[in-house]
């Protein structure tokens, strides 16, 4: 027998082979498609197809009033719908140069919050799934609908707010919501100790992610990181705090940093922030006073359904925003904003007249899924499901 | 921020000085260069090297189809060291390729692949010029200002072929596009003037 098993006789010829992994894998986040180099399990080569989800959102814009073209940002990055519908809401006012009241930036801050405790909870809950827990998955949601319940309450919708508007925010909080996010804000951290305990020392759990996709410092920059991704790898920079917009300059907050910028840091920095998000709704409950919550100037906002009935001037007004909307001085601005995924910005140049004559959406996670061979490269097929995980991608907003 | 009066001009002194800038400008705030083509690499290496601007953050086209050249290519770039922002802007046209910055900030390779799918704005240097969001195949540039809101192609699956088939598209309603510009704000010409003042147009 050991004569026919002679090492001549099994001259095996390894080559690398190219592996077509999504469009249409759950751990592809949606509409991935990755073609993989692979030289055994080793990915030698990864190169992202992006665009399976490009619906030109920036030539729709075009072609609609600024007033229509703000619910198109909720469906860019539909996990964290407030967080885009701020940048544009900013870039507009903007151009317009009309200063919000402190009521609205309070209720947008908030919101602005809330909206990134429902996204960390969706990134931790699916990295957490990609790798194979699924009770994070299974917690996570359940907290989410909460924050849904919110969502629903203030605008009216789940997932599809158009809330943040130029001018404000769409409509006040309804009577006794303040009650329940505060009674909610008290409750929450202890859902976060909750899933600190079942990951932060589960030995499955760091062996899928301690020291996999490590990126440095230096790197991250040039990559064009941003957020939880760029802070993971020790970069103390949130635009909440160098360059605060609305109400972020007045509240008290920590910005989380990692040490050594893999996958399991910048894990532990969405969990830190959200209970630093958790402080700073506590804070805009507290600060909040009863007031208006969009500009009294009728040229922007809309008047109020009781003095319409009255007002014919009101009536005109109201005609006027809903059918032709307001015109926005020349200019061009890029205003960002510090999403849950890292800088979202608006890119937008008016031309005058009523409608944004190019609008260009900064996605964060484009620039975060372009460096997926850089973080994959010489690492397991499985790490690379775990490194897509820890970016936090999401293709509304990347395929725009 | 409270010495934001001081620093700015500052800013824009250096940036105005650098070889190639030919305008510069605060805008809403916001520092703008707009930079010749044919040395924006130098310029793009100083704002990194001299100036800290670690990162781009984005990289886009406009179009103004009256204009030449017609393309503007607008970089945003970020400094997390000196926290400022700096808008460079390169003036362009289809022809003339405008150097790629890749090679100084590696993540720029997506977003000029962006702006040549959408623009048909080629750039020198640029190691990967595939398209990035079209479709594969796709034709045309689909953010210049003279391509079709709703396009030339649309697809759907032939049951007798049983495939994918592209097909010119169709419009069930004719698409509307309404004129804003109040003949009471913006127009000066009202319809119906020109005759009054000889048919001169």
């Amino acid at each position: 027998m050991s004569e026919i098993m002679a090492p001549s006789a099994k001259a095996v010829e390894i080559d690398n082979h190219t592996i077509n992994f999504g469009p249409q894998h759950p751990s592809a986040h949606g509409v991935l498609r990755l073609i993989l180099e692979m030289d055994g399990e080793v990915i030698e080569r990864a190169d992202p197809h992006i665009g399976l989800l490009h619906r030109g959102t920036e030539k729709l814009i075009e072609y609609k009033s600024y007033l229509q073209a703000l619910p198109y940002f909720d469906r860019l990055d539909y996990v964290s719908p407030m967080g885009c519908e701020h940048a544009f809401a900013l870039a507009t006012e903007k151009l317009l140069g009309v200063t919000v009241p402190e009521r609205a930036q309070w209720i947008r801050v908030m919101f602005a919050e809330l909206t990134r405790v429902l996204n960390h909870l969706l990134s931790v809950s699916h990295f957490a799934l990609d790798c194979g827990a699924l009770t994070p998955g299974l917690w996570g949601y359940e907290e989410r609908e909460k924050l849904l319940e919110f969502y629903e309450a203030a605008s009216g919708a789940r997932f599809h707010a158009n809330y943040f508007r130029p001018g404000g925010v769409a409509k006040d909080l309804p009577e006794g919501l303040t009650d329940r996010i505060a009674a909610w804000a008290e409750e929450f951290p202890n859902f976060v100790d909750e899933i600190e305990r079942l990951l932060n020392a589960n030995r499955i759990w760091k062996q899928r992610v301690v020291d996999i996709g490590v990126i440095s410092a230096e790197d991250a920059l040039s990559w064009g990181f941003s957020g939880p991704t760029l802070r993971g790898s020790g970069v103390a920079w949130d635009l909440r705090r160098a360059q605060p917009y609305d109400k972020y300059a007045e509240v008290q907050f920590d910005v989380p940093v990692g040490k050594n910028g893999d996958c399991y840091d910048r894990y532990l920095v969405r969990m830190a922030e959200m209970r630093e998000s958790v402080k700073i709704v506590k804070q805009c409950l507290a600060k909040m006073k009863p007031g208006p919550v969009k500009v009294q100037d009728r040229k922007f906002a809309p008047p109020t359904r009781a003095e319409m009935k009255h007002s014919m001037e009101a009536l005109i007004h109201h005609f006027k925003l809903y059918t032709e909307g307001y015109h926005v001085p020349a200019g061009a601005t890029y205003t960002a904003v510090e999403a849950p995924k890292g800088e979202f910005g608006v890119y937008l140049v008016s031309d005058g007249t009523n409608r944004p004559y190019r609008c260009k959406i900064r996605a964060t996670g484009f620039a975060h899924l372009q460096a997926t061979e850089k973080l994959c490269k010489g690492h397991m097929l499985a790490d690379m499901v775990a490194i897509l995980g820890s970016l936090d991608i999401v293709f509304g907003e990347i395929d725009r | 921020m409270a010495d934001e009066n001081i620093t700015p001009d500052v800013e824009l002194e250096a940036a105005a000085a650098l070889l190639g800038v030919t305008a510069a400008r605060r805008e809403l705030d916001e520092l703008v260069i707009e930079v010749a083509r044919d040395v924006a690499r130098d310029v793009f290496l100083q704002l990194r090297d001299k100036f800290a601007f670690q990162q781009v953050m984005d990289i886009c086209g406009v179009d103004y189809p009256q204009r030449q050249p017609r393309f503007d290519v607008v970089y945003n770039l970020l400094s997390v060291t000196g926290n400022r922002r700096i808008r460079v802007i390169v003036r362009t046209d289809e022809s003339v390729p405008v150097q790629s910055v890749s090679s100084i900030w590696p993540c720029a390779t997506w977003w000029e692949r962006e702006v040549w799918d959408l623009f048909g704005v080629s750039f020198e240097g640029l190691a990967d010029h595939r398209r990035i969001l079209s479709d594969y195949n796709f034709e045309g540039h689909a953010l210049r200002k003279d391509f079709p809101l709703t396009g030339f192609v649309e697809v759907h699956y032939d049951d007798e072929r049983k495939e994918v088939v592209y097909d010119k598209v169709r419009l069930t309603q004719e698409f509307r596009n309404f004129d804003f510009l109040s003949p009471w704000e913006g127009m000066t010409t009202l319809p119906g003037d020109e005759k009054a003042r000889g048919g001169s147009q």
